[in-house]
């Protein structure tokens, strides 16, 4: 598809139609709406990691000031609320599907992590609420924990659900492992690495919220809630839990604070409010506080991974073996099987041709909070995992490690890898270039020079990334064990005057929606984008939806809205036909104007939209009168947006203190709708996998099973003294599978910047020893170190 | 059970008990006066919130860490998580709301806009109002290193501060730029 030189079409850096609210305090939030007689929930936890619940007394809690109610599980049992569960069914390599065990809405019996929900206490304001609940009385008795993903299958530890024993949820595995050992036994040289992945808080700034509201005079409930889908939230509520049938539960994402994932899940606390909601008969508010965020949202990461490469004597990857236990937390979040598997193994095979892969997945419950999605998902890891081999394999066969990728990256397309997926188009040499160029790279030796004189350790590191996109084709994603279809639906409605609005299923929760679908829209139909508004998040509005995640709102959503911009265009030139007087066929559209051969009349769209609704042109046996078409798009296949990231940064050996100097990204996101927004994704993306690098790392006591880094004070979250400014270019292959040719460019930063990181510091350190996050006191204890290379030693 | 049960007295010791623990907050709010009974463990950010339904004061956190809720309080930028309603007496507070005069936008909200320095939005009423704090306090032409040490009490998760830290750039000086137009 051809970009515009227009002002407001695609590739143009339309400034955001959302942030007028947003700049002026007027954005609607769940926390900032409130229902009339409004009551306030609030749930007591568990503080161990694990114990048996013995009792539970919520008497003294009943009679405190404002109390209205207080549940516990039995209560949620009794009204036979089914428990949460986990989407896409994984099965392990002798066939046997997963143990998923139990996860009920409120505590049965039993509580397996700290911030477990144990009780909900709703009182008339927020203060009592918290206040009767300190007086609910739990009598537990505290039970050893498996708090350590590396250690929780050994023989001895605690078991987590009586389903999965050993606290093995599935032993997966991809690949051909006969390929792979024959490849390994006849290499040149191996490279062997031992990674973690460390375990991260996603910490969207606003924290999770519900309203929940029951109508008896409709017997319907509606809940406003920080949702990235609520359609997929209702369809769950609805025919998994059973709160109601889809056409009596209307579920509400407004302004939505960040998700990065975290807020795509069913979790417990929204299901409680709003099947509370019928039986307390006046709305119930939940606002989760941050330490509740720490404790209770979906973690991400949390992998230990070994990992080996083998490659021949001329420097060629032969095959590739990994081997990956990954936490999943106390019980199973909504896709929580699905990211160390099919979201991850699928990536092993980078940017490169990599003749024979095999990967093994134990998925492992521990007693810490459920770990599912965040930004990426299983893709970060992958690309670490590649892109560290990769890297300590060209310094331990003395190559330079942009040449040792060069060589290996796959010159040709489609390219089908060995772990499933198909590559349909990139140019990853191009995208190297540019940023070896960008960089400097060859500056690198004399900075370098000059930053020993300074007593500073200056270290130079890559991330060729790749990642799957525009998720996703329903029918493959179904054959892999997911329990729903990837498509989404759009709805293009004229109205009479011209103005346009456009129902999609896709949600923003800062991706600028609101603008990148309007300049689709303004550019198709050649109407003003002030004349577009983009209609999200309500499920009452919206027919169906699958919600936003994965970089899949503008390959898969966007998509849907241009085909149903080809039926109005379709629909339009046969109504402009009969007012223009002319056969259907002869009509032309363009930039906005109906046009004939037949004739020298023309037509504005808005005219066209008029004559639609008025219906004076033709009769009904003709044609139905109004401008309003939809459209299911369901992709055939992921996209691969790539790149390139370079991370420069210098170390102080004495302090052991950090400091990037450049970072440098070339990325291949196929079309851009609003360069503008795409460096806004690359930004926060870069930040977070900076993050995870250097600064953040959830961790748990081993024993006790207390998270430790459970505030802002505790977890360090990138502040804007600790992250570079960037320096981004573009180098686009256009994706082949969508009539925009967009890759999605949502994750790309937080996928490439751990491994660009990670290098960067060991080649500053002269050592492959260090682990994320490469704190200071890390990188002090790494840096008193001998310099020797793996190589060497 | 887990209601209340219906013989016990509704609210023995809330209503009354409260209204008793009730005191009294007059201040300025975006130039209007305004009062209230609150209790005095009521925070300004939820006086905000709640009494005055202006919600675009937000809360990210429960340490004083994120920088969500900040407001001037007197032309001062301060966290309104960790400011009790009732230490406000006769102050003057301006909120995100406030900010913009006459219809026209403050510098720093149009430099936000511009520049791209807001995604989901949930921290930039506290960012914008940190940031004309900042030009106050450091001038309005501001390096890159003095901004982003100055936004060590704003915390963001979606932009990676890059575009902030050009907004408050460009708002700061355009803040400069109509100061020197009014002398």
């Amino acid at each position: 598809m051809a970009t515009t030189a227009s002002a407001t079409g695609i590739g143009a850096p339309v400034r955001r139609k959302e942030d007028q609210r947003f700049i002026t305090g007027k954005g609607q939030y769940t926390d900032d709406i409130n229902r009339p007689g409004q009551t306030y929930a609030y749930f007591v936890r568990s503080p161990h990691a694990h114990a048996n619940i013995k009792r539970i007394d919520t008497s003294a809690a009943l009679k405190k000031p404002g109390c209205l109610a207080a549940f516990t599980g039995e209560d949620v049992a009794r009204d036979k609320v089914g428990g949460l569960f986990c989407g896409w069914m994984i099965t392990s390599k002798d066939g046997s599907p997963m143990k998923a065990g139990t996860h009920p809405v409120l505590a049965l019996g039993k509580v397996r992590y700290v911030g477990d929900h144990v009780a909900m206490v709703v009182a008339e304001t927020l203060a009592q609420a918290k206040d009767a609940a300190e007086a609910v009385s739990v009598d537990y008795e505290v039970l050893p924990a498996a708090a350590d993903v590396a250690t929780a299958q050994n023989p001895g530890q605690a078991q987590v659900q009586a389903d999965a024993p050993g606290n093995t949820v599935y032993q997966w595995h991809l690949g051909d492992k006969a390929a792979v050992d024959s490849a390994f036994a006849g290499a040149r040289h191996v490279t062997k690495i031992d990674l973690v992945n460390n375990r991260l808080i996603p910490n969207a700034i606003e924290p999770r919220a519900a309203i929940a509201d029951y109508d008896s005079g409709t017997d319907s409930f509606t809940l406003h809630t920080t949702s990235q889908n609520p359609h997929v939230i209702r369809l769950a509520l609805s025919a998994f839990i059973g709160i109601a049938p889809e056409h009596k539960l209307r579920v509400i994402a407004p302004d939505v604070g960040g998700g990065f994932g975290s807020k795509i899940f069913l979790y417990a606390e929204e299901t409680a409010c709003i099947w509370a909601a019928k039986k307390v008969g006046r709305p119930i508010k939940w606002t989760g506080e941050r330490s509740e965020a720490f404790l209770a949202d979906a973690h991400g990461r949390d992998h230990v991974t070994s990992a080996e490469l083998a490659v021949d004597g001329s420097g060629q990857i032969l095959a590739m073996r990994v081997k990956t236990k990954a936490n999943l937390g106390a019980y199973l979040s909504t896709f929580a099987s699905s990211v160390p598997t099919y979201l991850y193994a699928p990536l092993l095979s980078g940017q490169y041709n990599i003749p024979a892969i095999y990967c093994e997945v134990d998925g492992v419950y521990t007693n810490t909070a459920p770990v599912d999605a965040y930004r990426g998902a299983g893709r970060p890891e992958a690309t670490f995992v590649v892109e560290r081999l990769v890297e300590v394999a060209a310094r331990q066969t003395g190559q330079d490690p942009a040449e040792f990728r060069r060589k290996n990256f796959i010159q040709s397309f489609p390219h089908q890898t060995p772990v499933i997926m198909m590559y349909d188009a990139g140019d990853y040499g191009a995208c190297l270039d540019k940023a070896l160029e960008l960089a400097d790279y060859r500056g690198f030796a004399a900075r370098r020079a000059t930053s020993e004189n300074k007593g500073l350790k200056r270290g130079i590191g890559f991330s060729a990334y790749i990642e799957a996109c525009g998720i996703a084709p329903s029918q493959a994603v179904g054959s892999l064990g997911a329990g729903v279809g990837l498509w989404e639906s759009a709805e293009v409605r004229v109205n009479p005057t011209g103005s346009v609005e456009v129902l999609t299923g896709s949600h923003s929760h800062g991706q600028g929606h609101e603008t990148t679908f309007a300049q689709l829209v303004s550019q198709r139909l050649g109407v003003p984008i002030e004349q577009v508004t983009v209609v999200h998040g309500d499920t009452d509005k919206v027919q169906f939806g699958m919600g936003t995640y994965g970089s899949r709102s503008g390959a898969v959503g966007m998509t849907a809205i241009y085909k149903a911009i080809d039926k109005v265009v379709v629909k339009a030139r046969k109504v402009a036909g009969f007012v223009l007087e002319v056969p259907e066929e002869t009509v032309a559209f363009n930039e906005g104007i109906f046009s004939s051969t037949a004739t020298n009349k023309t037509l504005t769209f808005p005219e066209v939209a008029l004559q639609a609704y008025i219906a004076h042109k033709f009769t009904g046996a003709q044609l139905e009168p109004g401008l309003k078409e939809g459209a299911f798009h369901d992709p055939t296949n992921f996209t691969f947006p790539s790149g390139v990231h370079i991370c420069e940064l210098e170390i102080d050996p004495e302090t052991g203190k950090t400091r990037i100097d450049r970072w440098t990204a070339v990325d291949d996101f196929g079309t851009l709708i609003n360069p503008m927004i795409v460096e806004g994704q690359v930004h926060g993306g870069v930040a977070q996998g900076v993050g995870q690098a250097l600064l953040e790392g959830a961790h748990y006591d081993k024993k006790t099973g207390q998270l430790v880094t459970a505030s802002f004070m505790d977890y360090a979250m990138p502040h804007a003294d600790d992250l570079p400014s960037i320096q981004l270019a573009m180098s686009s292959t256009p994706c082949p599978s969508n009539p925009l040719g967009i890759k999605g460019c949502g994750e790309a930063g937080a996928i490439a910047a751990p491994a660009a990181v990670v290098n960067a510091i060991t080649d500053a350190l002269g050592h492959e020893d260090i682990a994320m996050p490469a704190t200071p006191l890390a990188v002090w204890r790494a840096a008193q170190r001998s310099p020797a290379r793996m190589a060497a030693e | 059970m887990f209601f209340r049960s219906k013989s016990q007295p509704e609210a023995s010791a809330s209503a009354q008990g409260l209204a008793g623990g009730l005191v009294r907050v007059a201040m300025t709010v975006n130039g209007k006066a305004v009062s209230a009974d609150v209790e005095p463990r009521t925070l300004l950010v939820h006086y905000l919130r709640e009494h005055l339904r202006l919600t675009g004061t937000h809360v990210g956190c429960d340490t004083s860490q994120c920088g969500a809720c900040v407001i001037h309080l007197n032309g001062k930028a301060v966290k309104s998580c960790t400011t009790l309603a009732v230490s406000c007496e006769g102050a003057s507070v301006t909120t995100i709301e406030g900010l913009a005069q006459g219809g026209k936008l403050h510098p720093m909200q149009e430099a936000f806009r511009e520049h791209h320095g807001l995604q989901c939005g949930f921290c930039t009423p506290g960012m914008i109002m940190a940031a004309v704090d900042i030009a106050n306090r450091k001038g309005t032409q501001l390096d890159e290193a003095t901004i982003r040490h100055e936004l060590e009490g704003n915390l963001c998760r979606c932009t990676g501060y890059h575009n902030i830290v050009a907004a408050v750039k460009a708002g700061a000086a355009a803040m400069g730029g109509m100061r020197q137009a009014a002398e």
